[in-house]
């Protein structure tokens, strides 16, 4: 098939960005989206421009590193996938495509499509981990049981990528999945009890000082959440938050 | 030629290590504080490393080339991490875990080594579980545990289809909370691309800061390298795109010798390439043949129909299939280990009876599963006499509870549904098992400069088993790096920091920017990808899952061949100073253009059959590999001189004392 790319080019994070449109020919329905990009690439190699950045490295769909915004929506019009799982079948022959890098305030551009999401980092390090040293002396790991259902509500939290397609997808550039997810993670296990007060309030403290805006729960972030992480990690949240804010 | 030492502990062998910790120096904690370690790679190897060695108080600086240490590619492992807790109560002991994975990687890792994989085995799951990683529990609240391929008891801890995704973030949360401390000092998006010496030690690294494009000097008083494998050379593999060799090509130059390089894993269930654009594999888990049957059409004619889109699987009769693996190996029938399945795939797809348009693919059907479960679930509901779409309609819902993500990940990529059609399998290269040589206490030929995980050579011989690449990198970066490296820094607690403007970090940062200069004022004729690609086919075609002294000979001249073209023709857009993505690849591409070589080379030397290395002029009568334990039970292990053709071949010989050396049987 062949394709009309408007693709945001920026060569640098002080420098002015545009669209700008790109022809690709010839395009095989079973590619996926990157490897369209790659066979673009290839072509502007070719004729001594410079390639469009953007990231992206598992390529199936679990590093979280790809993040390009496609005809205004993360991750493109499929669901439950990454940018790298998206195939040309999604598209027809003739379609113009319009493909942008994260759009918030706290996810500056880079280059082209990558954004800085180090808030993302810098969230996590505020207290996204259990506090206890590798000494190889902790107790037997099955002498606290969990119960079944908490553990596997706490792995659908965990499993969240940290892509920030919640962020880019919210009209008000929330992070609230994101940051609910990690503290979701450690408030379902007993492990996470001890520290869940600190946790819950250094996080969201973090999550304001970058600038991400506020929760209308409005639930974008979970429709276009590769992962299904559940809104009500969000309200689980909120509880904790409110609970270590009283206390 | 020189023997290797590699400083294994003298003792029996479930006593070396409990021995080993009671002699060795320690490091008191005033003074780790005037100790700095880098670390290059944040996956479970490196990740763990850093955050233990800052818990102990060491300065740590780690380096990452993705934006975070969170993304590393030990994040895709899905099926588990082995510990032998025994928790099933089915016989495990460290023993037989040991035993296990040494005859896994058909007697080629070193016996030490790989028992006190064994013994810190059961402290990884404890430490995880202290961090919070949520592994499947059962009703009971204690912990799941499943079967792997190539053992006899269920020891695989398991986090949903995302096992290695969860261990990651376990030891990224663990270094947050160093990070958040200023214990590590965290390097996102920095490429290392030089180590330095100084004395003969290693002092130091020269990275490239990935957006801005400037290069900066960094000193310790050790190295740590994490980088994990180096299996795209073969340019498509199950890794990932970033996932390079550099790090560990670059200590080689410098004096540490490369262990194995042949040794890589193919691994059977990967979906197939469909075309020339194909940039990556993507691997379907190992747990899939528990199910699934593997075959091809019987008659060649059959083949030829479905390649050219004219016949249906489901249109060939059971009398017209071959379950070669069942027929070739009635003992073991799908379950085989990795190497032997993947081999037997492509004899079949080489005699012409592949099954896509590529003729390179293999069936996975689960039609006969399908039909098993649905029996059994028809007699539990009580159904008598139940029609075939009921029991289709039965056995489709147990295989989607067993195996929905992957049959969706499937249809995804492939858009067929796999619940009525047979999936599509191929082989694809998947792991190294060979890496930078390191001794017992993981240090390599160059003094203060370690390897771990996937990079180095040490645990998994010939083939790995499933399960255990998680196991091995965080034993090396929680339980055993922590204890080796101390013993080496003991003497350093008077050096002082070690300064980076002496002459032989000008030296190395000089030649560092001489080559990123050359690439950029190159201004050939091809990008880097053609020279990348040409190099994968030539090792997949002559050095891949069946290698002979011919095409190894042909190999090493056509990548020589490709190398001299690329350092003439290659053309990298864009500048220095700025995020280059073209300039990143084209280092990568060089060095894995002189690792392809080193490759072959070895493969050629190595005059035997075991593991991931298949001769062809080594096999059985019936067509089988065939070990030769009386001439190459040895590491080999290169120095390198100046050209990877002339590399000097050092080798350590293995001993078995506590298991007794037998041939692979799954007849």
């Amino acid at each position: 098939m062949n394709l009309t790319l408007k693709i945001w080019r920026q060569k640098g994070p002080q420098e002015k960005g545009q669209m700008v449109e790109y022809k690709v020919t010839d395009i095989s329905e079973h590619m996926s989206f990157l490897e369209m990009m790659d066979v673009l690439n290839e072509s502007l190699v070719a004729k001594d421009e410079v390639p469009i950045a953007f990231d992206h490295d598992c390529r199936e769909g679990i590093c979280g590193m790809c993040s390009l915004h496609i005809n205004g929506e993360p991750h493109g019009p499929d669901r439950g996938i990454t940018t790298c799982q998206l195939h040309m079948r999604t598209f027809k022959d003739g379609d113009t495509i319009y493909i942008e890098p994260w759009r918030a305030k706290a996810f500056p551009v880079i280059k082209d499509l990558i954004v800085d999401r180090m808030a993302f980092e810098r969230i996590q390090q505020a207290g996204g981990y259990i506090s206890v040293n590798t000494s190889g002396n902790t107790q037997d790991a099955n002498s606290i049981p969990i119960s079944k259902y908490n553990a596997d509500l706490s792995m659908d939290a965990a499993s969240c990528i940290g892509c920030g397609a919640c962020v880019a997808s919210c009209k008000n550039s929330s992070a609230m999945l994101f940051v609910a997810a990690k503290v979701s993670q450690f408030a379902l296990l007993p492990q996470g009890k001890v520290e869940a007060k600190e946790r819950v309030l250094n996080m969201v403290a973090q999550m304001d000082i970058e600038g991400f805006g506020n929760c209308t729960n409005t639930g974008a972030c979970e429709v276009e959440c590769p992962k299904g992480i559940s809104l009500e990690n969000i309200a689980r949240m909120n509880r904790e938050y409110l609970k270590a804010s009283i206390i | 030629m020189t023997t290797l030492n590699s400083r294994v502990p003298e003792g029996p062998i479930k006593d070396k290590w409990t021995i080993y910790k009671d002699k060795i120096n320690l490091v008191n904690p005033a003074n780790k504080r005037n100790i700095d370690i880098i670390v290059v790679g944040t996956g479970l190897a490196g990740g763990s490393a850093a955050a233990t060695l800052a818990e102990l108080g060491y300065n740590v600086k780690a380096f990452a080339y993705q934006d975070s240490p969170r993304r590393a590619h030990s994040i895709a492992a899905q099926g588990g991490i082995n510990a032998a807790k025994n928790y099933m109560g089915d016989g495990d002991s460290n023993y037989r875990l040991f035993y296990d994975t040494v005859k896994g990687g058909d007697y080629r890792s070193r016996e030490a080594n790989v028992h006190r994989l064994a013994e810190v085995s059961g402290a990884i799951i404890d430490q995880c579980v202290a961090q919070g990683v949520p592994f499947a529990r059962d009703y009971g609240g204690l912990l799941d545990n499943r079967s792997f391929g190539g053992v006899l008891v269920s020891r695989t801890f398991y986090a949903k289809g995302q096992t290695g995704q969860q261990l990651l973030l376990g030891c990224y949360s663990a270094m947050n909370r160093q990070i958040a401390r200023g214990k590590i000092e965290m390097f996102n998006r920095h490429e290392m691309l030089d180590v330095v010496k100084v004395d003969g030690k290693a002092r130091g690294i020269i990275a490239r800061d990935l957006i801005t494009g400037e290069i900066e000097r960094h000193s310790a008083h050790a190295v740590v390298i994490a980088t994990g494998g180096y299996g795209n050379v073969y340019f498509l593999s199950t890794n990932a795109m970033g996932s390079n060799a550099t790090a560990a090509w670059k200590i080689h130059k410098k004096g540490a010798y490369f262990a194995n390089p042949c040794f890589t894993q193919i691994h059977p269930t990967c979906i197939p390439r469909s075309g020339d654009y194909q940039s990556k594999l993507t691997l379907m888990s190992e747990s899939l043949r528990n199910d699934g049957r593997i075959w091809v059409p019987a008659k060649i004619e059959d083949a030829k129909a479905i390649q050219q889109g004219n016949l249906k699987p489901t249109a060939i009769s059971e009398v017209d299939r071959d379950y070669f693996l069942e027929r070739r190996y009635p003992a073991y029938g799908n379950l085989v280990p990795r190497d032997v399945a993947s081999r037997a795939a492509k004899e079949r797809c080489d005699a012409g009876h592949g099954v896509n348009a590529t003729g390179e693919a293999v069936y996975l059907d689960f039609a006969a599963a399908i039909h098993r479960y649905g029996s059994t679930q028809a007699k539990i509901q009580g159904l008598h006499n139940p029609s075939k779409e009921e029991v289709i309609k039965l056995g489709e819902a147990v295989i989607e509870e067993k195996y929905g993500n992957l049959f969706q990940m499937y249809e995804k990529i492939i858009d067929e549904n796999p619940y009525k059609t047979p999936m599509m399998i191929y082989p694809a290269t998947h792991y190294t098992m060979g890496g930078v040589w390191v001794d017992y206490n993981l240090m390599t030929t160059v003094p203060g400069l370690y390897c771990i995980g996937e990079a180095n050579f040490s645990d998994h011989g010939a083939n790995r088993l499933g399960a255990s690449a998680l196991m091995q990198g965080l034993a090396d970066g929680y339980f055993v790096l922590p204890y080796t490296i101390g013993d080496y820094l003991a003497d350093d607690i008077r050096t002082g920091k070690i300064p980076t403007n002496s002459p032989e970090f000008d030296e190395v940062e000089k030649s560092v920017k001489d080559q990123l200069e050359f690439f950029i004022n190159n201004k050939g004729t091809h990008s880097v990808d053609y020279f990348h690609k040409k190099l994968g086919q030539v090792m997949w075609d002559k050095v891949g899952m069946a290698r002979n002294e011919k095409g190894l000979k042909e190999a090493i001249k056509e990548i020589q061949e490709i190398r001299e073209d690329f350092w003439k023709n290659v053309k990298v857009p864009g500048d220095l100073n700025e995020m280059n993505p073209e300039l990143e690849k084209a280092g990568r591409v060089a060095d894995f253009l002189e690792l392809g070589e080193l490759f072959a080379k070895d493969a050629l030397e190595r005059e035997e059959s075991c593991g991931g290395h298949f001769r062809e002029e080594h096999v059985t009568e019936d067509g089988e590999a065939k070990r030769d334990d009386k001439n190459f039970a040895y590491v080999a292990a290169w120095e390198y001189t100046g050209k990877p053709s002339e590399a000097i071949l050092h080798k350590e010989q293995l001993e078995f004392k506590d298991i007794e050396l037998k041939t692979r049987s799954y007849k």
